[in-house]
């Protein structure tokens, strides 16, 4: 038996190595870019890109790199950047990540060495947070479009986000829960292995206790779990009117069609990574009347300027994420006219100044390098994203 | 309290059939071939795949693309063992795991070049309704996974105890040398055994999609460790053995993550593996096998 025993150990330290993947390396050098910066064609400003691009975050990265891609297309198309007294064409190389620290960190590499002048990423928190201190020892400016944790931007004054924090969200959506929906027993089912996940859920619980609500049960999953039946029971068992589930669109569409299954039909309210649960279930009536937290709604009035330009191109609705590519580039941009120059530490310096109005709303930026910006809510309702007004309920 | 235990156990029965489905794959393998199959995991994963061309892709109507897909699979338990498997049939056992390992990550990595490692959704073929008995839900899925495991246990049982082709898959199982010398065809018999384990984990991966309504190249990998842990608790070589494995597994798994922790869950399963092993190296109904000098 113990051949059995040594077998499955060896078998188990394999399996766990599996997570390994590399990226192609960057094969220019600093000179060369340096170089090209200076061609004929005019003056260039790389924006490298980070974010999944493959794996179970891929619609994450693929909607941010085609959001950004069709910002630096139109402020090109519109005859580039003028930064004092040179124009510049923007220029966009994105790399996936994965959503793995190890990838993120390889990939950051060969944008480095291609020579970029600002780094639009991470797209997601964890893969972020490998890359920050990287950033800042290199001084670049960093704009995360959607990294949520805290720890994205903390002690690296280069680095900026477009997107609420975690404990933002969790705030909001407690506030929202009690206050709004008039809910007091609450369920929770968070991702016990992921940051974004357990952040959200902790600034929640904390707010949901302090505004005199209960949370009557929390249930940890880890990554990679497909089956939620237990935990679901569970909360079918207590005595919740409603379940937060701060997790990603995969996750949730598990748990959703489970609930389904269970025959339960408590409420749900999400966070921001539901946005694109719906083309993940397979049957739309399982996430009816479900509302998230979303900067971004396609069908909102107001951006039907960028929606209409992001479906001719890439033939897609835009999610939150492509307005986040997309408003970040223009955020650089606002960034490159007020600092006047492309020097990373002017850039930085102008970061503090700028107002953009963008798809997500108007945003400015704090010495820390947090967003100021108001919260949305969307509501799946007949099988479409639809907004959520608060007022009006 | 009464009803919320009751559905808790029944998840871990759905959970632990599906398991027991897989596990007799591999307990099926070790007992005839002395080998750990560790590609049997991903044949799941092929099965799902399958499933998912023929009716996603191709349109057929359901049952013709259950009967293609676990005949798929069977083909390709067969061509495995033929190809990395029967080679390497007097090699050394560490030699034959890295080979199986190596055919895990090959099936993996062909799945995930064909079909990109986005999840795809897929809507279940199964559309029972859930019941309600005494307050206590079933859904659909279960009922047709816990039946269907149980006429496939059945069917399995009968086959082995009651043909011919069973009784040389045991006398193959007892003695090899001595079954070649009373006539049986031991390659054959061998065939015969990938081609019915992996029918089974065609089975167990149709039953698995239909639950979770999702795809991934890796979505074997988890389930085929967690049964052959199930295995190993039921007593490697024992094809009872991997039923109760898998059941039992199921049913810790489930109520260790509703009463004790969701955190700790697999921490438990793997700690009951090691005390089971530590009181009955065995495992529960393994046999001890007398070395022949």
């Amino acid at each position: 038996m113990k051949k059995f025993l040594s077998l499955l150990m060896a078998a188990t330290m394999c399996f766990s190595l599996a997570a390994c993947g590399g990226s192609s390396d960057g094969e220019q050098t600093q000179e060369q870019t340096t170089e090209t910066t200076e061609t004929a064609e005019g003056n260039v400003f790389k924006i490298g890109g980070l974010g999944p691009l493959t794996g179970g975050s891929a619609s994450y990265g693929t909607s941010v790199k085609n959001g950004a891609e069709l910002a630096v297309n139109e402020i090109n198309a519109a005859g580039g950047v003028k930064v004092g007294d040179t124009t510049y064409t923007l220029e966009l190389n994105f790399l996936d990540d994965e959503a793995k620290e190890a990838t993120a960190v390889t990939a950051y590499n060969s944008l480095m060495d291609d020579g970029i002048n600002a780094l639009l990423g991470n797209v997601t928190s964890g893969a972020c947070i490998a890359v920050k201190d990287l950033a800042a020892q290199d001084g670049i400016l960093q704009i995360t479009p959607s990294g949520s944790a805290i720890a994205c931007i903390t002690d690296a004054p280069n680095a900026f986000r477009l997107c609420f924090t975690d404990p933002l969200q969790g705030k909001t959506m407690a506030d929202f829960a009690v206050n709004k929906l008039g809910k007091t027993n609450i369920a929770v089912i968070f991702n016990n292995s992921d940051d974004y996940s357990t952040g959200v859920k902790t600034a929640f619980v904390e707010e949901v206790t302090a505004l005199g609500g209960n949370i009557v049960a929390e249930e940890a999953f880890n990554e990679g779990d497909v089956d939620f039946s237990t935990q679901l029971t569970s909360i079918k068992n207590s005595s919740a009117e409603i379940i937060f589930a701060p997790v990603y669109y995969e996750a949730a569409a598990y748990i959703a069609k489970q609930a389904n299954d269970l025959g339960m039909t408590l409420p749900f309210i999400g966070s921001d990574g539901w946005d694109g649960v719906l083309a993940q279930v397979t049957d739309p009536a399982v996430v009816e009347g479900a509302i998230f937290l979303s900067p971004f709604l396609a069908t909102d009035p107001e951006v039907k300027e960028f929606t209409d330009a992001y479906q001719a191109a890439y033939n897609a609705v835009p999610d939150q994420f492509a307005a986040d590519g997309y408003d970040t580039v223009y955020v650089m941009k606002a960034a490159m006219e007020q600092a006047g120059s492309i020097e990373s530490e002017a850039l930085i310096a102008a970061m503090t100044e700028i107002e953009v109005a963008g798809t997500t709303g108007t945003v400015k930026f704090t010495a820390d390098g947090e967003p100021n910006k108001a919260a949305k809510f969307v509501q799946i309702k007949n099988g479409e994203y639809v907004a959520y007004h608060v007022d009006e309920q | 309290m009464f009803a919320s235990i009751m559905e808790q156990l029944i998840n871990g029965l759905r959970t632990g059939s599906i398991y027991a489905l897989i596990a007799i794959g591999y307990t099926m393998v070790y007992g005839i071939a002395k080998m750990i199959n560790f590609a049997h995991g991903d044949v799941i994963m092929v099965g799902a795949y399958a499933l998912y061309v023929c009716i996603g892709v191709y349109k057929l109507p359901v049952l013709p693309s259950v009967i293609i897909t676990c005949i798929f699979c069977s083909v390709l338990g067969v061509v495995l063992e033929k190809v990395a498997y029967k080679p390497l049939r007097n090699a050394p056992p560490l030699a034959v795991l890295i080979t199986a390992i190596g055919m895990s990550y090959l099936l993996q990595s062909a799945s995930l070049l064909i079909f990109g490692a986005t999840p795809i959704p897929f809507s279940s073929i199964i559309n029972v309704k859930s019941i309600v008995v005494g307050g206590i839900t079933i859904s659909g899925i279960t009922i047709v996974t816990l039946i269907v495991t149980i006429i496939a246990m059945i069917i399995l049982t009968l086959f082995i105890n009651k043909t011919k082709a069973g009784a040389s898959m045991r006398a193959v199982s007892e003695d090899r040398g001595a079954a070649e010398l009373v006539g049986i065809n031991v390659n054959k018999t061998i065939s015969m055994t990938f081609a019915i384990g992996s029918f089974l984990a065609a089975i167990a991966g149709i039953l698995f999609i239909c639950q979770y309504e999702s795809l991934k190249p890796t979505l074997g990998a988890l389930p085929g460790i967690k049964a052959f842990v199930a295995a190993v608790l039921g007593g490697i070589g024992s094809i009872p053995g991997a039923m109760v494995g898998g059941v039992i597994l199921g049913i810790i798994e489930s109520l260790s993550k509703a009463y004790i922790s969701t955190q700790l869950s697999d921490a438990i399963v793997f700690g009951v593996l090691v005390v089971v092993l530590l009181v009955k190296p065995t495992g529960l109904l393994g046999k001890i096998k007398k070395e022949k000098v």
